[in-house]
């Protein structure tokens, strides 16, 4: 099955992190990802810009709108994902489990729909 | 015994066992559960001459099984799956019981129950989802018993369904990692389950009978996981806290406390089975868990003749044990009722004082009133009545009100 790991931090801790400790943490993504990628489970993945660089596009009555931010004002914000193969929601869980920022924040497990 | 009370036997014993293998062997929970309850309905039509099968478990397991085939054979999706459902083996239409004889059935049973209690799933949607596939209730049953509207739980247990069907919930048996992880929140769900029933004072209501359920469960469980001990003495804490279900309530409702009880209405064969596996626990001596220390002070209150012959010190010295692993003001608030009666007020309004702080505390009712009963003991009446009204603004069942402005009266 696939699922998309929705990675939620708060974005600020970047910017007052010392530089050794970022690079431990992205160390640790970059090991994940082979790690997921030598079992065949990465599908794909990669980190966000941050949430102040997005931008939400609303359709009405045929009229383009649009709004400077994210889709949502939350204390913790998208980050970046991971598409994942695993056997089942108990696999996609252990995977989760070893994101960084499941320690500070929240992954959002979401299966994808699969199209018939 | 009429063939409909049969019926009624056999749904309690086998429904489960039924669906966990039917489960396996159509891959569909879904499935699994109509067909067993179309092979129970179909026996009450078949057996009304009162003409029972030579084996009543092993007809209803062909009948289920017939039931699925006959419905693969209309879907082309689950057509493939065919082939396994004829050969269902002659095991598994007999419908053994005796999992420690029969792994392939014990591990039907764990894959159902560890599925139904995934903590993926909201709790409230794990005690519904075994109640309905492991004890066989109806929805209507279970809607009535956690007093929400059918509705409702017929919505909650649907989202759960298909939760477990498109977010990959695997139905399997958890590695012995997994299970030692998640054997407590199974435990958790059972207790839970229990808990619901333990206040209610119609024991023949549905939600009266949650406690049989979960009994039941506790029983499953341990034929399923023979070496845990926390499963054996989750399974005693129930049978001898349910032993004292009669006593607790008088004719009116209120609750009758322990130390008034009629301890002639306390059911003894449940204390024995319960005090015989919770000593056969702790002399395993493999750490006791918090089960377990319930169980043993349970067993401490079901065996003392009168409230006055209750070994308090001892279960003083439990619960002790119990705020180390669960370290909560609600064993506090019990540590102090048996210090009280262990050495007296004094000291156990000092452990009181200790947890006086907890806003939890604060609002919750059986603090202040056992507060008021140290004090009153002490002769500070005027503080004893403040907190029994404490504790009467706090109550939230009728029975419970009733009770305190009783004790507010005596002070008067």
């Amino acid at each position: 099955m696939q699922y998309l790991l929705m990675i939620h931090d708060t974005e600020a801790q970047w910017q007052t992190m010392p530089e050794a400790e970022a690079g431990e943490i992205i160390g640790r993504y970059v090991a994940l990802g082979e790690s997921l990628g030598k079992a065949g489970k990465m599908l794909g993945g990669e980190r966000l810009q941050p949430s102040h660089t997005a931008t939400s596009v609303r359709v009405r009555d045929g009229e383009t709108q649009l709004v400077d931010g994210p889709f949502a004002e939350t204390k913790e914000q998208l980050g970046g994902y991971y598409l994942i193969e695993a056997d089942d929601l108990d696999d996609a869980i252990k995977i989760a489990a070893q994101i960084p920022a499941a320690e500070t924040g929240c992954i959002e497990v979401r299966p994808i729909w699969v199209m018939e | 015994m009429s063939v409909a009370d049969e019926i009624t036997v056999l749904h309690e014993a086998h429904y489960g066992r039924l669906v966990a293998t039917l489960t396996r062997v159509t891959r569909s929970l879904e499935l699994a559960e109509d067909v067993v309850q179309d092979a129970f309905a179909k026996a009450l039509t078949s057996w009304q001459d009162g003409d029972l099968p030579d084996e009543p478990v092993a007809w209803l397991a062909r009948t289920a099984r017939n039931a699925a085939i006959d419905r693969f054979r209309h879907d082309r999706l689950h057509r493939e799956r065919l082939p396994e459902l004829t050969h269902m083996t002659e095991l598994e239409s007999k419908t053994e019981t005796d999992f420690t004889s029969h792994p392939a059935l014990r591990d039907d049973m764990l894959r159902l129950i560890f599925t139904c209690c995934h903590p993926a799933l909201r709790i409230d949607a794990r005690l519904a989802l075994t109640l309905k596939t492991i004890c066989g209730l109806n929805t209507d049953e279970i809607a009535r018993a956690f007093i929400v509207p059918e509705q409702t739980m017929a919505q909650r247990i649907v989202r759960a369904k298909q939760k477990i069907g498109l977010a990959g919930i695997a139905y399997r048996v958890p590695d012995s990692d997994e299970l030692e992880e998640r054997l407590p929140g199974v435990l958790a769900v059972i207790y839970l389950i229990f808990n619901e029933s333990y206040l209610s004072s119609r024991s023949g209501s549905v939600r009266g009978r949650l406690a049989d359920q979960a009994i039941g469960l506790g029983r499953t469980l341990c034929a399923v996981l023979p070496v845990y001990p926390e499963a054996k003495a989750l399974l005693a804490l129930m049978l001898l806290q349910h032993s004292r279900h009669l006593a607790r309530f008088d004719e009116t409702g209120t609750i009758v406390l322990l130390k008034d009880q009629d301890r002639t209405l306390w059911d003894r064969p449940r204390i024995n089975e319960g005090v015989e596996l919770i000593n056969y626990v702790f002399e395993q001596g493999h750490g006791v868990g918090r089960y377990a220390l319930q169980a043993a002070i349970a067993s401490l209150h079901c065996q003392a003749s009168t409230a006055a012959n209750t070994d308090w010190a001892q279960i003083a010295l439990l619960y002790a044990e119990l705020a180390k692993i669960d370290p909560s003001p609600v064993i506090e608030l019990n540590r102090a009722v048996a210090v009280g009666e262990a050495h007296g007020p004094e000291e156990a309004i000092a452990v009181l004082s200790g947890i006086s702080e907890s806003r939890a505390m604060q609002r919750y009712h059986l603090f202040h009133s056992t507060k008021a009963e140290m004090l009153l003991r002490l002769n500070r009446e005027p503080e004893a009545r403040t907190a029994f009204e404490k504790a009467l603004s706090l109550a939230s069942s009728d029975s419970e009100k009733r009770f305190l402005r009783e004790r507010i009266d005596t002070i008067d």
